[in-house]
């Protein structure tokens, strides 16, 4: 089997655009806005998530013919489990200070639909390699919005960008303000919806 | 009491646990469709969230903060690592509890938020309760207050929501903007509105 055929590729680039997990699936919403406040703490977020919803989509797809169906979700669960404890424990020892800006969200990766999502709806049913895959896409486009939502509010809400300062002093002495609207929740929500409007118009989704 | 009073308040209105922390949005956008669906899974939230948020206390407390298994001669472990997987298998085995009993007890309470209760052991407000709990250090009863208070903020959110929604099939929206779109920007709304609450303090 080829490694990077073009189906195996394809399984990586759909997430992104026409079958994004958040805006077109509708999973993994919760984390996506309340850590988007800073750009450095999204980028964080993303890459847990990302490798958390591929490890454990590899895990549970290399012994996806052993579990009984009954009890399919709490093996899920633990698994999933598992893998973010390690990413806390990691955080914790290497990026103390994201990590306690991030306080609760890590461990509510657990609950975030993205992973258990394509756990049942994909690696259930595929080998390792793809499912690995699968869980890499989905993971690159919920870090995709992550980091465009990010990008708004921090801009917008604190004139910075990673930490660094983009909007110059000068804009300030003429008056120009940072919009605190941006970092409380509702510019979260409605920046999100303005993004979702933007890109469904792009691929031509409608609901219902 | 007045302490708790002003604990359950804060939990309802001003830090609505999915307004301003963005918890359980998932299960918030799918079952907001119906006024009845969504009083359905809003109660049985308050339920699943009173209960296992006290439950996840009597976990922590007793066997995984630093020095808690002190009453079984171990004061120097520290398991508070094993949580995440602690809360979600709590949350996961009362999930199934509460099916069991109302089952057996009330069928009819039963079958009206039938569907629903599963889906409750991966919504995030439930987890995320648990976990603000232990971020906070709660006693026994601000959890449990705290726990009523959450899951009735939910509740209310989700409710208030479902009601738009119906009445927002009659408007002609956007394309790109249905659906998704313009639940989300109404959630923004809505979250300005509870915002107002904020300065009120017991």
């Amino acid at each position: 089997m080829n490694i990077l055929s073009a189906k195996n590729i394809k399984f990586v680039k759909d997430p992104l655009m026409d079958n994004n997990p958040i805006s077109i699936q509708v999973l993994g919403i919760c984390s996506a806005l309340a850590v988007t406040v800073q750009m450095r703490t999204a980028l964080v977020m993303s890459l847990a998530v990302m490798l958390v919803t591929a490890f454990s989509s590899l895990a549970i797809s290399l012994i996806r013919n052993k579990i009984p169906s009954q009890i399919r979700i709490i093996v899920e669960l633990a698994i999933i489990a598992s893998l973010v404890i390690l990413v806390d424990q990691i955080l914790k020892a290497y990026l103390f200070d994201i990590s306690k800006q991030l306080s609760v969200f890590v461990g509510l990766i657990i609950t975030n639909c993205i992973v258990l999502g394509r756990a049942e709806a994909f690696a259930l049913q595929q080998k390792p390699w793809p499912s690995f895959l699968d869980g890499i896409g989905n993971g690159l486009g919920y870090s995709m919005f992550l980091m465009t939502v990010s990008f708004g509010r921090e801009l917008l809400g604190s004139g910075t960008l990673m930490g660094f300062r983009i909007i110059p002093d000068s804009f300030y002495a003429a008056g120009y303000q940072n919009m605190g609207l941006m970092v409380l929740a509702p510019g979260a929500f409605i920046l999100l919806g303005l993004l979702i409007w933007v890109q469904r118009s792009v691929t031509g989704t409608v609901s219902e | 009491m007045e302490h708790l009073i002003s604990l359950f308040v804060k939990a309802v209105f001003v830090e609505n646990i999915l307004l301003a922390f963005f918890l359980g949005m998932c299960s918030f956008l799918a079952v907001s469709k119906r006024v009845e669906t969504a009083i359905g899974l809003g109660f049985a939230v308050v339920f699943v969230q009173t209960i296992t948020v006290p439950t996840n206390w009597a976990i922590h407390h007793f066997l995984l903060a630093p020095g808690a298994l002190e009453w079984a001669g171990l004061p120097g472990v520290d398991l508070s690592f094993l949580g995440f997987i602690s809360y979600i298998a709590v949350i996961a085995a009362m999930v199934q509890l509460v099916e069991m009993i109302l089952d057996k007890y009330s069928p009819s309470l039963y079958a009206a938020l039938g569907i629903f209760l599963p889906l409750i052991a991966v919504n995030c407000a439930i987890l995320g309760g648990s976990l603000f709990m232990v971020e906070r250090e709660y006693n026994f009863s601000e959890s449990l207050v705290y726990g009523l208070g959450s899951g009735t903020g939910w509740a209310l959110a989700i409710i208030a929501m479902s009601a738009i929604r119906e009445k927002l099939r009659y408007s002609n929206i956007p394309l790109g903007l249905r659906g998704l779109g313009i639940t989300m920007l109404i959630t923004g709304l809505m979250a300005i509105a509870f915002m107002s609450f904020s300065g009120i303090n017991l």
